[in-house]
């Protein structure tokens, strides 16, 4: 399939994965994966369960090794030095990093702390109220509704001000009001110049705000493509031909 | 100041954790008082007996106790996967440690008192005049067993036989803090200056020291897998 999208290795690009392999045992997940994320660019990673979007999330996020290949996020390579690439990072997987017998302000204050960020009242406010919370600032998590909890991890990340997303289905669990808001506010990230990954099987939230849809397959990168051109309707097509490919 | 700020962060969110939980406090002095019926019963009357087996007997106590404590001490890191948000927070990751051992210091301690309070009561044994010495013998103890229990709570926390693995792991490692705590124990109880079992308080420190040493240079790599 075409792969529109340049490789070139500019300066702007914030995220650069080559040749990144993953096995486990014989069981190969990801085979050759090449992405490029440039600033205020935002990619939606699809793929059916199993094709290793979480794989290649967790790796760029320097949770998992990669069998070979490499990632560089802001120019920093992931393997070499993976306390510089965590500082540029930001990531929101399937856990909400969140202990329930804390309230939300306790919790945004120990993530604050502990990355160095900014734990002042006012800016864990600021944080709360970015993701509408801060009526319950005072509440313990444990009380929270699914939703709740998906814009607690948020504002975390609102904290943290990375300059690469990496969100792992980051529409699941929200409501209406909640899923604009984190358009909007990924937008915002966009705007700034932040790079954004997601994986997603929201093709109607998601393409809101990606640039590039990448379609996993197999293992491997079965279709790098501009959105804007296609559609939501194109890229689902695609979808549709590239995962039938790779069954 | 970073590194100290990020070390209390940890100790202070476990100690507010397990004040709203109570999980583990609760499990601990249940425990405790099982322990207690336990000895009674198999001691009896014998004051003679139960004297000379006393320091024994309360680290066998706080070791048991602790055991239990420690094991549970990365559940909590578990869910919701905050395990991963302890690797990703850039920085260095032995103030986690350090806040983790703390916490553990700050539980087991707050347990040894009541389960000597505990003992005092239920053994009829008078435990004042040796609270002085014991002040220092339980915090030594305390801090190693802490430092290296914690280490390896980590190691086996993602492990699926990790019931099994921890005390097999954790109990030969703590034989040097054992045997230094029992006999100051010991000497403390008996209304003895520490001075006469100054070896044994010297391995006590040195066990501390190398374990709390371990802790903080093997932790990284323990916490990235």
């Amino acid at each position: 399939m075409t792969v529109d999208v340049d490789h070139s290795g500019s300066l702007d690009c914030l995220l650069s994965a080559r040749g990144l392999r993953k096995a486990y045992g014989r069981h190969l997940v990801l085979d050759g994966i090449d992405l490029d994320v440039r600033r205020g660019e935002g990619v939606a990673l699809l793929g059916a369960n199993g094709a290793g979007k979480t794989t290649l999330l967790r790796i760029v996020a320097t949770l998992v090794r990669p069998t070979s290949g490499r990632v560089l996020v802001a120019g920093v390579e992931v393997g070499r030095d993976p306390e510089g690439a965590r500082r540029q990072l930001g990531f929101l997987g399937h856990g909400s990093w969140l202990y329930e017998d804390l309230t939300a302000l306790e919790n945004l204050r120990f993530w604050a702390t502990l990355g160095g960020h900014a734990a002042s009242m006012p800016a864990l406010h600021g944080a709360l109220g970015a993701v509408d919370l801060d009526r319950w600032g005072g509440e313990r998590v444990r009380a929270f509704s699914a939703g709740m909890k998906r814009r607690l991890a948020l504002a975390r990340l609102v904290l943290a001000r990375p300059r690469v997303l990496l969100l792992d289905e980051p529409f699941t669990g929200l409501d209406q009001q909640g899923s604009k808001w984190l358009e909007e506010h990924l937008q915002v990230f966009k705007g700034a110049g932040g790079a954004l990954v997601m994986s997603t099987h929201s093709f109607g939230r998601s393409f809101g705000v990606a640039d590039r849809a990448a379609i996993l397959a197999d293992g491997r990168l079965a279709a790098d493509v501009a959105v804007a051109p296609l559609g939501a309707d194109g890229v689902r097509r695609l979808y549709d031909l590239a995962v039938e490919d790779g069954a | 100041m970073t590194y100290a700020r990020r070390a209390w962060i940890v100790l202070w969110k476990d100690a507010v954790t397990e004040r709203r939980a109570k999980a583990t406090l609760n499990a601990l002095l249940f425990f405790s008082l099982l322990l207690l019926f336990v000895f009674q019963f198999t001691l009896g009357a014998d004051r003679e007996r139960l004297v000379a087996a006393l320091p024994g007997l309360l680290w066998l106590g706080f070791v048991l106790t602790g055991l239990v404590g420690l094991g549970r001490s990365f559940l909590v890191e578990r869910e919701n996967d905050c395990w991963d948000g302890l690797v990703l927070t850039p920085g260095d990751k032995s103030a986690i440690y350090l806040g983790k051992v703390a916490g553990n210091v700050v539980l087991m301690l707050l347990v040894e008192v009541i389960l000597l309070a505990l003992f005092a009561l239920f053994f009829n044994v008078d435990v004042g005049r040796a609270l002085p010495a014991l002040a220092l013998v339980l915090p030594l103890g305390t801090i190693g067993f802490a430092a290296v229990g914690t280490l390896f709570a980590a190691m086996t926390a993602h492990v699926r036989a990790r019931e099994i693995l921890f005390p097999v792991l954790l109990l030969p490692v703590q034989i040097p803090i054992l045997l230094g705590a029992v006999k100051a124990t010991e000497a403390a109880l008996a209304g003895e200056a520490l001075g006469s079992v100054g070896p044994w308080l010297q391995l006590l420190v040195a066990a501390d020291v190398v374990y709390v040493v371990a802790g903080l240079l093997t932790f990284d790599a323990l916490l990235e897998g």
